[in-house]
């Protein structure tokens, strides 16, 4: 009961402070819905467009998510673990990981058209570089006293890899799933900036032409709850698989 | 007391020859190890002792197979060490104990390896052994995290000993302990080992660790270290703490420590060099 009305507590202050801004007038109210407006709203788009909206980017971002972790495991893996790589692919991945992806989008249309897969293209590149980031830091972490054990009991290098290594490398791939997942999100509504007809980015972008700002908050609380509850989701499988773990991500 | 078999009637198991050792640093080569030269028979408990940072915990790693000596030889039962294996037990300073798996789990990992692969009946029988033996018997599906220092060594030594190794190479096992868990496991490998012989080898900096529980102690030099020293212990086995209280034990223990402390001393001066 106590734990419930702690979770709740900083919801409630930031509805109480969205109302007080509205009608103390700080801001010009005709500027900010209130929020039973945007509830309203919310309930209206829940049974017309809203349900495919949250489908469409929610499969977007898994696409996105799954093929850029999918690449950066392996990729992280090996530059964590061949150090004498990182000197030269680690300005590489510096460089392509500061260009913001709204700036790539011009060249992923040339490259990959306007369809679906631009869309999953922008994704996949924001998933895979901060999660290979994270991988290869992690990777780079291990203490070489496991291998040496492992060695000393008889163990062979396949077996060294599979009883291991990728034991080890589990705790730092959820954390790179996790990651991505919250970058992915963050760039949802850029990747939906490629002629996206349904999505939540689109749901923003289509309100903002008309100005229904009460449209744009329930497009901004969808993303933002949907990209929490998968956050609280792997945070409990990452408690589980890793229960071993001193410190639980 | 018990008296003490004659040493040179059991077979050679780890021989050292001329051996040297150089490794490469920034700054050129750094000879570690320079001519050394002893043997270790079977069933033997010999411990190599010096100032830290001397190179002992090198002359472990040639045996244990993780360095190549760069001059001499060094043999394993008459042959030339290829790399590490599980006829050779390691137990590490920092333990090493597998964080992702329990206790059990731990001292079934190398049953479970191709290399020295034990029958799941047999394997629940050495692990339940050892962990009844090292006192973990109540902690089978621990997490490792949740044990004390002196529990994760004694688990390390269990895990080692689960694969029957011939020899017992130990690398300052205790060092991290308090005083009273020290004494303790000293007294529980030396039980182990009354049950279970084992060729060991035993680098410490303890010359106290070292007289109580080994039957032959090498002084080595600060680095590059050579022999300053080989000493017999008097003591019989099994020992037990009032060893500690005897004048024999006492006056060996000053000698060893009086040999050590003149090495520190040299390696003192090696490390501040404006001070000479």
């Amino acid at each position: 009961m106590r734990r419930v009305a702690l979770i709740l507590a900083p919801w409630l202050g930031i509805v109480a402070v969205w109302y007080a801004v509205h009608y103390t007038a700080i801001v010009n109210p005709a500027l900010v819905p209130t929020p039973h407006a945007v509830a309203a709203q919310l309930l209206t788009l829940a049974g017309q467009r809203l349900p495919l909206d949250i489908w469409m980017s929610t499969q977007r971002v898994f696409l996105g998510v799954f093929f850029g972790i999918v690449l950066a495991v392996p990729v992280g893996f090996v530059l964590g673990w061949y150090r004498n790589l990182r000197g030269f692919i680690d300005p590489l991945i510096n460089f392509f990981r500061a260009l913001p992806p709204i700036a790539l989008i011009p060249l992923v249309i040339v490259y990959f058209g306007i369809d679906e897969l631009s869309k999953v293209v922008i994704l996949f590149y924001a998933s895979f570089f901060a999660g290979v980031i994270v991988m290869y830091e992690g990777i780079a972490q291990i203490s070489p006293i496991y291998l040496r054990v492992a060695r000393t009991l008889g163990a062979s290098d396949a077996e060294i890899f599979v009883k291991v290594i990728v034991p080890l490398t589990v705790p730092h791939t959820l954390t790179a799933l996790r990651v991505a997942l919250g970058v992915a999100w963050a760039t949802l509504v850029a990747s939906e900036l490629i002629a996206a007809q349904q999505g939540l980015g689109s749901l923003i972008q289509n309100a903002a032409s008309f100005f229904q700002l009460d449209i744009i908050y329930v497009g901004i609380i969808c993303i933002g709850f949907i990209a929490l509850a998968m956050d609280i989701a792997l945070r409990k499988l990452t408690r589980r698989l890793i229960a071993w773990q001193e410190r639980i991500a | 007391m018990i008296p003490v078999p004659d040493r040179t009637a059991r077979p050679t198991r780890i021989s050292f020859d001329h051996v040297s050792v150089e490794f490469a640093t920034a700054n050129g080569p750094l000879k570690v190890v320079d001519d050394v030269s002893y043997d270790v028979r079977d069933g033997e408990f010999v411990s190599i002792i010096g100032p830290s940072g001397c190179g002992k915990t090198t002359m472990m790693n040639i045996v244990a197979g993780f360095v190549q000596p760069s001059g001499g030889t060094v043999l394993l039962d008459g042959k030339p060490i290829a790399g590490p294996g599980p006829d050779r037990g390691v137990i590490f300073q920092e333990y090493g104990v597998f964080p992702w798996l329990t206790v059990k789990e731990n001292i079934a990992f190398g049953l479970k390896l191709r290399a020295n692969h034990v029958a799941a009946t047999e394997r629940e029988e050495i692990c339940a052994r050892y962990m009844r033996l090292m006192g973990l018997a109540d902690f089978a599906d621990a997490w490792p995290r949740t044990l004390s220092g002196g529990m994760r060594q004694r688990l390390a030594i269990a895990r080692a000993y689960a694969v029957r190794p011939a020899f017992l190479l130990m690398d300052e096992p205790f060092g991290a302990l308090d005083a009273q868990t020290r004494s303790a496991m000293q007294d529980l490998l030396l039980e182990v080992l009354q049950t279970e012989g084992k060729t060991v080898m035993l680098i410490t900096h303890s010359v106290e660790e070292a007289v109580y529980l080994t039957s032959r102690i090498i002084v080595m030099t600060a680095r590059p270290t050579r022999i300053r020293e080989i000493i017999d212990v008097p003591f019989g086995y099994p020992r037990d703490e009032r060893l500690h209280e005897s004048p024999e034990f006492g006056a060996l223990r000053s000698h060893i420590r009086e040999l050590v402390m003149r090495e520190y001393a040299v390696q003192a001066r090696q490390f501040i060099p404006s001070s000479t």
